[in-house]
């Protein structure tokens, strides 16, 4: 689906990605420490559970590879991405041309140029989300922090963003400013933030007033150390899963922007650009649309399967 | 209840003002834009965007009858094409989009409901398996290479359907478009009702239902499913705005004559009074549709005092 | 063949089994017990005893994972090897349940009246609005007021105290020979649990239901019940007449539980509990659950399960105990002394 996943709250008011063991409560009896079990650890656990989910970890291994293959690829590959092989034009892959992947109308290797797209289509990913986080982290932080009024304001501004849609602003910045890289990692970090936002918000909001935490100040703990054994840790959870779930959002955006003749532009490439490319002539020559979309595909199941092997992992509750 | 629509109406305001205003005050700030004297167009545009955009005038008082003009549904000159205004451009695709899009969006409430209820109420069974597969995978897989993907099988391979235009509302055009959108609705629609199916399932009320010896029809029915929609409507509203977001993919990759493509053409024309009237008119339809969305479902939720 | 005239309900040793991750979970061991009209039956445990699995094994409202074992017999007729059908009969019409937390027990999407005329639609086949009438009458029957006005509105309209007489309402729409609580009274204050108690006796006294109250509180069971069980980790520790369980206890546990309640007259006297936590219910040990926490336990009492037999000073007095009971009473007369000793 296009467009930043908005969080759906489907229960009663409670957030399920609070881990359950710092929850304060024990909820079954087999998580009472025994006398002779060693005392647990949350990231141990979340660790172990991770590497249990085969989805999770079969995905982590293909995306580690993905990533590799973008970055080392085209440095070792014998063809230039903007190379063309006049003896090869819309080949279709083949073993003995060397042209694993075929070749586009004016020969250049898709091969090379997916993995090229895909530094791209990363290099976007990841600054954008970084961006995005980081604002997002800022906003929900202030936001849940200071409470009253300037949360209010700040979540109706938030919710301002979200009803706006926003590929549209994208196509009007777009538009009007002109296709730069740095402009469309603006663009797409201008509307991915705002998940981030809500959800460090709530947890900042919620763990203000948890009763451990209240527990733990009555009993005179310094305020650094409630900070930072059980409120940054909870954070730090919730942070890097819907860090996992905002990569795929943004390479996807920028990824349609791209489709749409919108994004990147010459002479760089994206796996967007590809598969545009590869629409145009899918009649003749499939493979320019398939290999890049197949790859682009694979990547957001990666990151998907990853976020939801991260979810179960720091909190077995969430089915 | 009217209060409550009242407020929410008046709450929606600041939002299109801040959008509208920031794409006006944007595009007067663009250089060889329908704002800068340095302009390149022909004089037949020069003329439409005089009339319309009182470009002599200064800016706040150029600021302020564009709202008006918004008031009174006038949505400006294009910046290309001096013989249509944005107004008579959208008269001829909006019907196209609405037609694909409300027919992809009644579709995919009825499937998704439908599926999300079966595979909730047989939970672990295959038919769950199954459905959850079908969803996690169209929630995820880009619409732009299924879109083609789709053509690659059913029109190209196949031969069965066209691979993209429009023929007045010919069934046989929409019916891969129409398709795709509702694929990927179905697969949001379908999660959330089974999740949320599910979860209402096991709360103490459906226990309380059970142990008044009710028959689990009514049970379900009458008990779990009200509630269990609530955050399926919850979702149309994003929803309704990732339509218009994918109608904008769909139409590129089916050559539909559209809004979508409309904005696409537009923003590659760098037809920026176009471009900023489709902006103002689809943000006021998204607007609009998230307050449906939240009307009905304080209609249906009784704990929302209004 | 001369039988003996059958018991309104007879539950002949139900168990409890879960299917969780960790194993097999044994959380109901053995539970066996007679009801006849108009008596008045209190279990009583920890959290974790296993109180509430087994009426919810009795009405047939465990979770998926969930087997029940053994009898649960309604009138000679088994409640758990029924069909469906035959149980959602009985279920709500003969044999009703009132539930702990009565705001989330009760749908908040549907009005009262709704909730409570679909009793009286499904098993009496009534009209709405002879419904509707007879739901009223419950109302003012369990003294809520403005009765025809408030049926219209929604439980979250109501206040908790409130909200248990609709349930208590609800569950006697039909007249049922038997009402399960289950902790009715554990989520209001106490000035609104006494209420509620008070009512529940007029209503056993007006109608004749035997009762099956779940409860943690002694001082419930000692206002209202004739026969008390006492369970824990799962197993019936003890097993007798109200009477018999307040003026000797024959379980160190049910000493134990009498003895941590706060009595007024005490003054300064140091407040007793029960040391130890409840048990894991996936590891169990093979004998006696109790054995980790009491104060007297023998050495066998955590490899030999003890046999669940009448007491050796009065035969109605059934109790799974190694010990004595006069062992049992000169340990606590001990117990006692050293402990006043201390303070």
């Amino acid at each position: 689906m296009i467009g930043p996943r908005r969080f759906v709250n489907i229960g009663p008011n409670v957030n399920p990605l609070i881990p359950a063991k710092h929850d304060g409560l024990v909820n079954s009896l087999s998580q009472l420490p025994e006398p002779g079990n060693p005392p647990r650890n949350l990231w141990a656990d979340a660790r172990r559970r991770f590497f249990r989910n085969k989805a999770a970890t079969i995905s982590l291994v293909v995306l580690t590879l993905i990533i590799l293959a973008c970055i080392i690829g085209p440095w070792v590959l014998p063809f230039d991405f903007d190379a063309a092989d006049w003896d090869a034009m819309s080949a279709a892959p083949s073993i003995t041309n060397g042209h694993y992947w075929g070749t586009d109308d004016s020969g250049r290797d898709l091969l090379v140029r997916s993995l090229m797209g895909g530094r791209i289509s990363l290099m976007v990913g990841v600054l954008a989300t970084v961006a995005s986080v980081t604002v997002g982290i800022a906003w929900g932080a202030v936001a849940g922090f200071m409470g009253g009024k300037v949360d209010g304001f700040m979540m109706r501004i938030v919710d301002m963003m979200y009803a706006i849609p926003y590929l549209l602003i994208a196509i009007l910045l777009v538009t009007i400013l002109g296709r730069e890289f740095y402009l469309v990692v603006i663009t797409i970090t201008a509307f991915s933030w705002m998940d981030m936002a809500r959800i460090v918000r709530g947890q900042t909001l919620s763990l203000r007033s948890r009763e451990y935490v209240e527990a733990a100040r009555s009993i005179g703990v310094p305020t650094l150390r409630i900070i930072s054994s059980h409120i940054v840790p909870n954070l730090l959870g919730i942070v890097v899963i819907y860090t996992t779930v905002t990569v795929p959002g943004v390479i996807l955006t920028e990824s349609v922007l791209s489709f749409l003749g919108l994004g990147i532009q010459e002479p760089m490439t994206s796996w967007g650009v590809l598969i545009a490319d590869g629409t145009k002539v899918m009649d003749v020559s499939p493979w320019i649309l398939l290999f890049p979309g197949a790859l682009l595909s694979i990547t957001l199941y990666c990151f998907n399967f990853i976020g939801d092997g991260m979810r179960d992992a720091l909190d077995p509750k969430d089915r | 209840m009217w209060t409550y629509t009242l407020r929410r109406v008046l709450a929606t305001i600041p939002t299109l003002l801040a959008v509208i205003s920031v794409c006006y005050f944007l595009l007067h700030a663009t250089p060889g834009g329908p704002f800068d004297s340095d302009r390149q167009v022909s004089a037949a545009v020069l003329a439409n965007l005089q009339a319309k955009y009182h470009l002599d005038l200064p800016l706040w008082q150029q600021y302020l009858l564009y709202l008006k003009g918004l008031l009174g549904g006038d949505l400006g000159a294009s910046f290309r094409y001096a013989d249509w205004t944005v107004n008579e451009l959208v008269g001829k695709a909006l019907p196209i989009s609405l037609a694909i899009g409300g027919t992809a969006m009644v579709l995919s409430l009825l499937i998704g409901t439908a599926a999300g209820i079966w595979a909730a109420l047989r939970q672990n069974s295959m038919v769950d398996h199954v459905v959850m597969l079908i969803s996690n995978v169209g929630s995820v897989f880009p619409s732009f290479v299924m879109g083609p993907v789709l053509i690659l099988v059913f029109a190209i391979g196949l031969g069965w359907l066209p691979a993209g235009g429009w023929n007045n509302f010919s069934i046989r055009f929409m019916v891969l478009p129409v398709a795709l959108l509702t694929f990927i609705n179905v697969a949001t629609i379908g999660r959330v009702m089974r999740g949320s199916l599910i979860e209402v399932m096991h709360s103490n009320f459906i226990r309380t239902a059970r142990a008044k010896g009710l028959p689990e029809r009514v049970v379900v029915l009458r008990h779990a499913l009200k509630p269990a929609l609530l955050p399926v409507v919850s979702t149309l509203g994003p929803l309704a705005i990732s339509s218009i977001t994918s109608a904008l993919v769909t139409e590129t990759v089916f050559s539909l004559p559209g809004l979508g493509k409309l904005i696409v053409n537009g923003a590659g024309n760098r037809d920026y009074t176009l471009v900023l009237g489709l902006v103002v008119l689809v943000t006021v339809l998204a607007v609009t549709m998230n307050l449906l969305v939240d009307l009905a479902y304080a209609l249906l939720d009784p704990k929302i005092r209004y | 063949m001369a039988t003996a005239p059958m018991h309104l309900m007879e539950v002949k040793q139900l168990g409890v089994k879960f299917k969780t991750p960790d194993g097999l979970v044994s959380a109901v061991n053995g539970i066996s017990f007679t009801l006849d009209r108009g008596e008045t039956l209190g279990i009583v445990g920890e959290s974790g005893s296993g109180k509430s699995q087994s009426v919810l094994a009795m009405m047939g409202l465990l979770a998926t994972n969930g087997q029940a074992t053994g009898q649960v017999l309604y009138l000679g007729q088994d409640l758990i090897s029924m069909p469906k059908a035959d149980l959602n009969r009985i279920r709500g019409n003969r044999v009703a349940m009132i539930f702990q937390d009565p705001m989330t027990s009760l749908n908040p999407y549907l009005t009262v009246e709704r909730q409570m005329t679909e009793v009286l639609e499904f098993h009496k086949g009534m009209s709405r609005k002879d419904a509707r009438v007879k739901a009223v009458q419950a109302l003012d029957a369990v003294k809520m007021p403005e009765a025809a006005r408030r049926i219209g509105m929604y439980p979250h309209e109501f206040s908790g105290g409130m909200r248990q007489r609709v349930m208590i309402a609800m569950a006697l729409l039909c007249e049922p020979d038997v009402l399960i609580a289950d902790e009715p009274t554990t989520a209001l204050d106490v000035t609104v649990q006494a209420q509620i108690l008070i009512l529940m006796r007029e209503l056993q006294r007006d109608f004749g239901t035997a009762i099956v109250m779940i409860t943690h509180d002694l001082g419930v069971v000692a206002g209202l019940c004739d026969e008390v069980m006492v369970l824990y980790g799962g197993q019936v520790m003890e097993q007798a007449n109200a009477d018999a369980i307040f003026y000797r206890p024959s379980h160190p546990y049910t000493a134990g539980l009498l003895a941590a309640v706060p009595r007024l007259e005490g003054g300064d006297a140091p407040m007793l509990a029960i040391p130890g936590a409840p048990p894991n219910m996936a590891k169990l040990p093979a004998g006696c659950p109790f054995t980790e926490r009491c104060a007297m336990a023998l050495p066998k009492c955590g490899t030999e399960r003890p046999p669940f037999a009448p007491a050796a000073h009065d035969a109605q007095v059934l109790r799974a105990c190694h010990l004595g009971i006069d062992d049992v009473t000169r340990n606590l007369e001990r117990l006692k002394m050293e402990q006043g000793a201390r303070a």
